[in-house]
This record gives C-alpha cells, sequence and structure tokens, in this order.
C-alpha cells in the first residue's frame, strides 16, 4: 500500500513537472497561405513539445503596424514575429530582436540560400529565420504568344515588354496586354517601380544619400510605366494591387504581368485558375542593366527580445523552418504549396521539380537578387524594391501615392517626380541624412 | 388632395431608395460568403450562382469565433454601462445646475473627439503595458468608456435640457434630494433617451478597431480582431472575409433590429412637443 502511494506521489510529481516546463507562446503573422499552414500543421509540434501556441493573425499592413508598435515599447505582448526582410536587420541593429544563430547542428544553416541569409542578418548575426522567399519574375500567356507568333525571350527588355504588349492588347476583348501594380503604397505599385527604375539605371540615393528622383532613369522609367499602362493596362490600374491584377490573370484578363515570384503557385492552381496549363514564367525584364531588376523579399520569424519565452519560441522557429517541415508540409499538402526559394534542399527534391515547373525559375530569379547591390551604380543602402532605412517606409508610401497621381493622368511623370523629390529630400534632412 | 398626401409617396420613394443604398454593401458582402473565392471577384459579378458553406467552415475550423463574439459582447456592454454611469451625473448637473463655464466644458469635451487616436498610441500602449492591461478586457472597457463619453454626455445633455426644471424643482420640495430626483423622476422620464443613447454607444464600441486591434493580442481579441485576421495582400480572400464581416455584424445586427422602435423614440425624444 505504501509502495503504491510512494509510486502515485512520483508519478504525480513527474506530471506536475511537465506542466510546469509546458508554456504557451503566443506568435503574430500574417493571413497567407503559407502561414495558415503553418497555422494548422502546428499541432503537431504543440503535441511533440507540450506547449500551446495562440495565433494572432493580422493583414500585412495591421500587423506591422501592431508589431511595431509592441516591439519599439518592449510590450512582451508576442514571442515570434512575422517580420520580412526589410524590417529584420532594421530591428536587429537596434538589439529589438535575438539573434538566432543557435539552433541545433540539424538546422544546417547552410542549405538556407545565402542572399537569404545575409538579408536576415545584421552585424554578421541571423535575427530571423525565413519561412519562405520571393522575388519578381514576368508571367506570360503561351497560348496567345503563340497566336501571335511571338516568342517571350529568356531575359526580356522592357522594351520588348511594350512591344509584345501593344501586340496583345485587344480592350474591345477585355483582354489586355499587361497588367502592372497601380495601387498606392511602399509595397504595392512602388514594389515593382523600384525594380523598373533600377532596371532603368536608376536609384533613390548617391552616395552622398542625395534624393535622385529627378535624375534622368527614374524620368524615363515612370514616363514608360505610365505610357504603357495607359496603351494596354487594364481600366482602373490604380486600384490594382497583387491580388487584383491577381485576379485579373488568372480569369484570362492580361497577357503580361510581372510580379512576385509567389503567385506562380496560385497561377498553377487548376482550383482557382482559368490559366494554369496556359502560363510560361521568365525572368523580371531589365533594360540599361540586370541590377535590382527583379525584387527580393522574404517572409521570416523572429524572437523579440522582450519575449518571456524566448526558449520554446526558438524551439518553435526550429521546427518551423527545418528541412523537416518542408517535407512534412509537401508529403500531406501536396509539393507545389511547399514554402518556396529559403532551401538548396527544396530544389534539390526530385518530387518539388517534378511538381512545380516554375520551381528553377524562382529559384533563379532568387539568386540573381542580389540586396547589397541593387542598382546600376554604387548606392549607400541595401535593398532591392525597399531603402532598408526606417524611414522609407513614409517616403515609399509617399513617393506611391505620386506615381499612382501620374498614372491617374492628375499630373505629369516630371510633376510627380519634382514633388517626390523635395518631399525625400525634405524628410531626408530631418532624419539628419543631408546637412 | 392635400399637400401632405402629395408628398408622401415621393418622400417614402426616397426614404426606400435610400435605405436599400445603405443596404446594398451589406447585401452583397453575405451574397458573396456564399460564393467561392474564385467566384467572389467574378467579372461580371455573379448574381445567379451554387451556394457553398465553405467559408463558414474554414473560418470556424482557423477561428475561435465564440471567444472573439464574447470579447466583443462583455467590453461594448461593459463599456456602455460604466459611460451611462458616468455620464448622467455629469449631464444632470450640466442641465440643471449650469455655470458660466458648462458651455466651455461640453465644447472642450467634444474637442477631445477630433484628436486622432494615433496620435496617443504609444503613451496609451506605455501606460497599459505599465500596469498590465495589454491585451485584457479591463483596457477596452476603459478606453471605450473614455473614447465615447463625450458623444454619451451630449446626449444625455440634450435630453436632460428637455425635461421642465419645474418638475425637478416640485420633488425637491417634495423631499427628495438629488440622488432621488434622478432615480426616481428623470430616469423614468428620459429612459427613451438613454436607451438610445446606450444602443448607439453599443454599436460604436462593437465597431471601433483602432484601440481593439493594438491593445489586445489573443486572450482579449473582439470581433474586429477577428476580421482583420482574414484580409490578405497576397491571395484570394473576398469570400473568406465577407463571411467573417457577415458573423462579425451578425449579433449587432439582430440586436439592432430587436432594439430599433426603441431606438427611433429616443432619437426623436422632445422633437415633438
Amino acid at each position: 500500500m505504501r509502495l503504491t502511494h510512494l509510486v502515485s506521489g512520483v508519478a504525480l510529481l513527474a506530471l506536475s513537472a511537465g506542466a510546469a516546463s509546458a508554456a504557451t507562446i503566443t506568435i503574430a503573422t500574417v493571413n497567407n497561405s503559407d502561414m495558415i499552414r503553418m497555422q494548422k500543421l502546428s499541432p503537431q509540434w504543440e503535441k511533440k513539445t507540450g506547449n500551446k501556441i495562440n495565433w494572432v493573425v493580422l493583414e500585412e499592413n495591421v500587423l506591422r503596424q501592431r508589431v511595431t508598435t509592441d516591439i519599439a515599447t518592449r510590450g512582451g505582448q508576442f514571442d515570434i514575429l512575422t517580420i520580412g526582410s526589410y524590417e529584420t536587420p532594421i530591428w536587429g541593429k537596434q538589439n529589438w530582436l535575438l539573434p538566432l544563430d543557435d539552433f541545433p547542428a540539424s538546422y544546417d544553416y547552410n542549405d538556407i540560400f545565402k542572399g537569404v541569409r545575409d538579408a536576415l542578418s545584421a552585424n554578421g548575426k541571423m535575427y530571423a529565420v525565413p519561412f519562405y522567399a520571393e522575388s519578381s519574375f514576368t508571367f506570360y500567356r503561351k497560348d496567345l504568344f503563340e497566336k501571335a507568333g511571338l516568342t517571350m525571350p529568356a531575359h526580356p527588355s522592357y522594351d520588348q515588354i511594350a512591344q509584345f504588349a501593344d501586340k496583345l492588347t485587344d480592350k474591345a476583348h477585355e483582354q489586355y496586354g499587361i497588367c502592372l501594380r497601380g495601387k498606392a503604397g511602399w509595397g504595392e505599385n512602388m514594389a515593382f517601380l523600384d525594380t523598373m527604375v533600377n532596371a532603368f539605371g536608376g536609384q533613390w540615393f548617391d552616395m552622398k544619400w542625395q534624393p535622385q528622383l529627378t535624375s534622368e532613369p527614374w524620368k524615363k522609367a515612370l514616363t514608360f510605366y505610365v505610357d504603357l499602362m495607359h496603351r494596354d493596362g487594364p481600366p482602373g490600374a490604380t486600384g490594382n494591387g497583387f491580388n487584383e491584377n491577381l485576379a485579373l490573370f488568372t480569369t484570362g484578363h492580361c497577357a503580361m504581368w510581372i510580379d512576385a515570384t509567389v503567385a506562380a503557385g496560385m497561377v498553377y492552381d487548376k482550383n482557382s485558375s482559368q490559366v494554369a496549363d496556359k502560363t510560361g514564367f521568365t525572368s523580371a525584364p531589365m533594360e540599361v542593366t540586370d541590377h535590382g531588376n527583379g525584387w527580393f523579399w522574404s517572409w521570416a520569424l523572429g524572437v523579440p527580445a522582450s519575449s518571456k519565452n524566448a526558449k520554446v519560441a526558438k524551439d518553435f522557429l526550429a521546427w518551423a523552418t527545418s528541412k523537416d517541415y518542408v517535407t512534412m508540409v509537401g508529403e500531406t499538402d501536396g509539393w507545389t504549396v511547399v514554402p518556396p526559394g529559403t532551401r538548396e534542399s527544396t530544389y534539390a527534391n526530385p518530387a518539388y521539380i517534378k511538381a512545380a515547373p516554375f520551381a528553377e525559375t524562382v529559384k533563379a530569379s532568387i539568386l540573381s537578387a542580389d540586396i547589397t547591390h541593387p542598382t546600376k551604380d554604387p548606392v549607400p543602402y541595401v535593398g532591392i524594391q525597399y531603402v532598408a532605412i526606417p524611414e522609407f517606409q513614409a517616403m515609399g508610401t509617399q513617393v506611391g501615392q505620386l506615381v499612382s497621381a501620374a498614372l491617374a493622368g492628375q499630373m505629369t511623370p516630371d510633376q510627380a517626380l519634382k514633388q517626390a523629390q523635395a518631399s525625400v529630400t525634405s524628410t531626408m534632412q530631418q532624419a539628419g541624412y543631408l546637412k | 388632395m392635400s399637400m401632405r398626401s402629395k408628398t408622401q409617396p415621393v418622400a417614402g420613394s426616397f426614404a426606400w431608395l435610400a435605405a436599400l443604398l445603405m443596404f446594398f454593401p451589406i447585401f452583397w458582402m453575405i451574397l458573396a460568403s456564399f460564393k467561392t473565392e474564385v467566384g467572389a471577384i467574378a467579372t461580371p459579378p455573379q448574381l445567379i450562382f451554387t451556394p457553398t458553406l465553405e467559408n463558414y467552415r474554414d473560418i470556424l475550423g482557423r477561428a475561435d469565433y465564440l471567444s472573439f463574439a464574447l470579447n466583443s459582447v462583455i467590453v461594448s456592454f461593459g463599456a456602455t454601462a460604466l459611460a451611462i454611469l458616468l455620464a448622467v451625473p455629469a449631464a444632470f448637473g450640466m442641465a440643471f445646475y449650469p455655470t458660466a463655464r458648462t458651455r466651455g466644458t461640453l465644447l472642450w469635451m467634444l474637442s477631445t473627439k477630433m484628436l486622432p487616436p494615433v496620435g496617443v498610441l504609444v503613451p496609451i500602449y506605455l501606460f497599459c503595458r505599465d500596469v498590465g492591461l495589454l491585451d485584457t478586457r479591463t483596457a477596452l472597457v476603459i478606453m471605450y468608456t473614455m473614447m465615447n463619453l463625450p458623444i454619451v454626455v451630449w446626449m444625455l445633455f440634450t435630453f436632460f435640457k428637455e425635461m421642465p426644471k419645474a418638475i425637478i424643482e416640485a420633488s425637491r420640495i417634495d423631499g427628495a434630494n438629488v440622488w432621488q430626483t434622478i432615480v426616481h423622476v428623470l430616469l423614468p422620464l428620459v429612459l427613451p433617451g438613454i436607451a438610445s443613447t446606450a444602443l448607439l454607444n453599443i454599436i460604436l464600441s462593437w465597431n471601433e478597431a483602432f484601440w481593439s486591434l493594438n491593445l489586445t493580442a489573443h486572450d482579449a481579441a473582439p470581433l474586429t480582431a477577428f476580421i482583420a485576421s482574414f484580409s490578405a495582400p497576397e491571395g484570394l480572400f473576398w469570400a473568406k472575409l465577407s463571411a467573417a464581416s457577415t458573423m462579425a455584424i451578425a449579433p449587432i445586427l439582430v440586436f439592432g433590429w430587436i432594439s430599433q422602435r426603441q431606438l427611433v423614440r429616443g432619437l426623436t425624444f422632445g422633437a415633438v412637443k
């Protein structure tokens, strides 16, 4: 009897110890299919570790504002944050994030593409681990090209893209030669336009942080963009962001679309796309240079310095961004939907290559997107479709609004750029970059 | 035919037209919630389609709707009760015992509504962090009370002003103290006004998004945070977002429908003497 009591007591103690070590972590993330899949699969990690996850899912812009407030004030409401390659180095330098360089050897840091690792590092340390990465490239309708006797080159120029668009536009049948982002925002129209300006040989700042928005490449690029969209773009393009163009392309209204590589999986999904078997992929267009002609972005996961469960949070990250996780997604949900653009091993997997015909083009686009050399001439900043300084979000959105106004015909491209130059110069002076 | 009977059908038609225009976005949202994601963005828009409950199933599988809804109910009703409790004595004092500064005070209270909330986000966030109120329903109740208090005081002040002062004086002569006067004489007379003020306050609190998104994370997140979790810049989301919005507005819509008689009575209180 006494032995039974002793055994029961020990078992109870062991259970209590187990319960005490289990923790609840809160993860703030964006609402996209990859993150929702992670949420769906996370009970497996919970079951394995005994820990619990509270999910806070928000729209990207709301999330950005929400987590910025929390991390800047050390609010400590989240243990894991979903952040981009823009925020990671800035927040890492501020010591707002914990370094993530102590995962077990099986995590295999070297399997992550070097460019992705660099984009998520500051002072030589990784401050976030990539969930997926993307570049931009050109989607085109193979059937329309074939019908018109056109051939899409492997590395098209913007002049060629314009010629194709002119030939493939048939507004009477709601077929538009090209669909491009027009909705104002640093992550919307400016993400595309920045790559276009880079391809035309332009840059945001010279080596002395002097704004360059009235330089010839900017004028040429913006005039080209506005003219092309007026001739061959869909109506109401100033309201079109990623989703709107995705809808236009997948319902057969666009002959070409230059946008995020992550859209490839959606365009290829026969359940939601009418052009799944008619779409081809090629690199983002270049013009005078191919530096920065395709963007780089990664949605990554970081642990704020204010987290009270950092150890458990890191354990989850090591699971959710591992090679095993990629395999698990491939085997449970299909290989076309595995998180793309982060690991060599994903692209060495024959099952993935077979299921995703766009995989090699995506990989090539991501590998060629060098955020440390984004422009033809040297610049003092990193970032292709953004400038990795805290002031950029506001500047980018303001310039995006002026670009959108030029597209709407409310002002000429020259007027828009003059105003943009004045506004950016003022911000840079206030921020102390310019004397 | 009198002038009144001539103008009535015209006015009625305009009222119907206005009502239909106002209801159309809600109708379209409910319709979209039963479409597939591709159907929801189809051009030309689909009016005839096979309805699906897939969006509602997905939403209920992904998020704990009841927890969000419970937070919304507790926070909006709690904030309303607190605001009424504070506003009744304030409005009573200003309506029946005005001073030289009453008008200025009322205008000052209203002017606080003109401050953009983001301007005070950081100090309030820091305050909530330091007193341990982040992600609590208490924080939202306090914020919503403070936010809506000027409107509640103004509305109650207007209703109280409609009451003849003689009633108050009579009750005082009969020996009632201030509290008894408010509770037994004034409140029964202005009950429709208080009810409509409370209803408006509940609706305002229910729909508030800025503070609910910024001060909560998981435990205290109300339905506005629930809706925000179904919007996405990459990928199709209209059908699911419509389903989430329909589920979020359903309780307050039903509540408004049930209490519309009281609301109209309160809002037209004192309009015809």
